[in-house]
């Protein structure tokens, strides 16, 4: 196969820059959220009062943006890219390397832009910015700059990807590439959505340009955007898993055609499907809330066949190395390895996580949990541990990879001390959420005993079980940063890019999975049957709109 | 495409059982009537809420025997009316639009649960069929004061 050949060469030190910048920038992030999520954690339980006038709902906006929205973006272009070089040539075109950087510099520059308005209390609006409680314009903007940057980065993908297949005419594909080229092209659809509601509502509204907004439509185009978000932190993460991990166990992919396929598959129902945050509220008939039900829970497809490859690479390949039994092969993993280690406590954690995911998402079901800590603890398993844990290890083979470095066996060590410390954490944190959240607990709230109320005084407990597993997640954090920083001074050496190769008794991958413009159209088709009636439904709704309020 | 023996079996139990799934959620909703709450029912001017019907005169209201309408609405940070007492077995209908940001209204212990969407009038039924002092909080962020807003039930 191609990928043999393509498989031991150096990485490009230019473009390993590149990935080290988008790395370091997620860390950051994830450091100055961490430090918000833990005195959040210290202010719900009654531990701590916040000094100084901070309020309690500019750290909870901080966290959310630095965690869900920057930590994840430049992480996964800092991954995608350092693929996308390494498979569709070994180095990245002049002008990709220069639509990059630019991605680059729009995202950060609109991050900083954000945050600085977060924390100067001009934009306490939380991540989901629901209108019509009115930021700063110079917040949507940061947003929007920082979705304008994504997209940049995206596009040189789809760049390098389009020069490769012209001057590699009728060779597959490597997967990694397609799967980058998949994600990007998630992500350039579903982007639309919080991008017209950014530039055509919010940030008119909020200069004083026109005067009420549709509020039904702005939550319909940003959930249009949510949902399809926590699958553009999922599929990098499957990226691991179906083409990393394989190589990392010494084993082989089940299955380049079935791998690709699943993807094809999330691709098609992660978009139409962001009712199912919106079950709750009013304004959208049952029918549609239910017809975007069904098109969610069709993502079930893809997450079994995703969980019958991965298991099927361990199992085949602990057979292979002469485990007997029904489970000898569980003993043969490289459980010390740390780069095999964390990604997989993320996959075995996606288990629970799913499980969560399907009782949010059952139509009237989601009355018991809707906005209750139920929810935060379920995105706390799912892109916060098995997103997140993917992403710490891929980082401990991918910055000595990129830097001509390698992962000496300290480092490995305090890798896997790190991902037990964060298990732990998350265990009591994200279980106290969940529990309590059944009980009734609202997320997204400050202290409060309600005036003395029997029920919330039964939540405390569980706050206090909160801040325990805040407490050491936070440990996990400075020790995840410090790890970063030591993987950026580790010994010079070749560390090899481990990037996994398809079974040989696998068959030939069809090329209908290639074809782009089907799956463009069948995407646009779904989101087109999802969304129309209703959407137009609101756009010519007669109901006066609703001015902005600033009411932190 | 060569899809593997075992393969198939796993991917047709967990299909056939989604599709399941499915089937009884969308009986239970269209059927049974178990729908989520707070449909489409009527829009009106958010700026105006005090001066339109029903909500000039938020309060409980009997429609029946023992079936009651409590129009409510939701402000920052607090709901009108401020506290309402329900006799015991009684089912209420609420009737909740929002006079500013977008609120939640839930009741813990019960499945009352939904989103007061200004423009938007939110209904839910629930039926109180043990005493005691119910709290109605809001769970979606809508401020500074957001942890103190709620209102109580008590039935007896």
């Amino acid at each position: 196969m191609d990928l043999n050949r393509t498989n031991h060469h150096r990485f490009d030190l230019k473009d390993g820059k590149l990935v080290v910048a988008h790395i370091l920038v997620a860390f950051i992030a994830l450091l100055i959220g961490g430090i918000a999520g833990l005195l959040q954690t210290m202010v719900k339980s009654g531990t701590v009062k916040l000094p100084y006038g901070i309020g309690y709902y500019e750290l909870l906006t901080a966290h959310g943006i630095l965690m869900a929205i920057v930590f994840t973006t430049y992480f996964i272009i800092g991954f995608l890219y350092s693929g996308v070089s390494y498979t569709l040539g070994g180095k990245l075109l002049p002008i990709v390397h220069r639509m990059s950087w630019l991605g680059f510099a729009f995202m950060t520059a609109g991050t900083v832009l954000g945050v600085i308005m977060v924390l100067t209390g001009k934009a306490s609006v939380l991540y989901t910015f629901y209108a019509p409680l009115k930021a700063s314009p110079y917040f949507y903007i940061g947003l929007a700059l920082l979705v304008v940057g994504s997209w940049i980065s995206g596009w040189g993908i789809f760049w390098q990807y389009k020069y490769w297949k012209q001057t590699h005419q009728g060779k597959l594909t490597p997967l990694f590439a397609f799967m980058s080229v998949v994600t990007f092209l998630m992500w350039q659809i579903a982007t639309i959505g919080v991008a017209a509601e950014v530039l055509i509502q919010l940030i008119p509204w909020s200069f004083g340009w026109v005067e009420t907004i549709n509020v039904m439509l702005s939550r319909t185009l940003f959930w249009y955007f949510g949902h399809p978000l926590v699958y553009f932190w999922l599929m990098p993460a499957y990226i691991c898993w179906y083409v990393i991990i394989p190589k990392i166990i010494g084993g082989k992919i089940y299955s380049d055609a079935l791998a690709r396929l699943s993807f094809i598959l999330l691709l098609l129902f992660s978009i139409p499907v962001g009712f199912h945050h919106q079950l709750m509220e009013p304004g959208i008939s049952s029918f549609w809330k239910y017809l975007q039900v069904v098109l969610t829970f069709m993502v079930v497809i893809p997450s079994l066949m995703t969980a019958f490859s991965l298991f099927a690479t361990f199992e085949l390949n602990g057979r292979a190395k002469g485990a007997k039994g029904l489970f000898g092969w569980v003993k043969v993993m490289p459980w010390k390895d740390v780069r095999f280690f964390a990604p997989f406590m993320g996959m075995l954690i996606f288990i629970p996580a799913g499980a969560g995911g399907l009782i949010n998402a059952s139509n009237q079901m989601n009355a018991v949990v809707h906005n209750t800590l139920w929810v935060t603890g379920h995105f706390h398993l799912t892109v916060a541990t098995s997103v997140a844990l993917t992403f710490f290890g891929i980082t401990y083979w991918l910055l000595p990879v990129v830097t001509g470095r390698v992962l000496t066996p300290r480092m490995n060590k305090l890798g896997i001390i790190q991902t037990i410390i964060w298990c732990v954490g998350m265990f009591f944190m994200s279980g106290a959420m969940h529990l309590v959240g059944l009980f009734g607990a609202p997320r997204r709230t400050a202290f409060t005993t309600y005036e003395g109320n029997a029920d919330a005084a039964a939540w405390m407990p569980y706050y206090v079980f909160m801040a325990i597993g805040g407490t050491v997640l936070f440990i996990g954090v400075l020790l995840m940063v410090y790890n970063v920083f030591a993987l950026l001074r580790a010994p010079k050496g070749v560390e090899e890019y481990p990037l996994g190769e398809a079974m040989e008794s696998a068959e030939a991958t069809p090329a209908y999975l290639d074809h782009w413009r089907l799956w463009i159209s069948l995407s646009v088709l779904l989101i087109l049957v999802a969304y129309t009636i209703p959407l137009m439904d609101m756009i010519t709704s007669t109901t006066p709109g609703s001015k902005g309020f600033i009411t932190w | 495409m060569h899809i593997h023996k075992l393969e198939k079996i796993w991917l047709t139990i967990g299909i056939t059982m989604l599709f399941v799934f499915l089937a009884i959620l969308g009986v239970s909703a269209f059927a049974m009537g178990v729908k989520p709450p707070s449909e489409h029912h009527h829009q009106l001017d958010p700026a105006k809420v005090q001066e339109t019907a029903p909500f000039d005169n938020p309060g409980l209201h009997q429609i029946g025997d023992n079936e009651y309408e409590a129009v409510m609405t939701a402000f920052t940070f607090g709901y009108a009316p401020d506290k309402m007492e329900i006799p015991l077995g009684a089912t209420v209908n609420f009737t909740v639009t929002s006079q500013d940001v977008v609120h939640g209204f839930a009741i813990p212990g019960t499945n009352v649960n939904m989103m007061i969407v200004p423009g938007e009038v939110s209904h839910v039924t629930h039926t109180f069929t043990k005493p005691g002092e119910y709290l109605i909080l809001c769970n979606e962020y809508c401020g500074g004061a957001h942890e103190y807003m709620k209102t109580t039930i008590t039935v007896r």
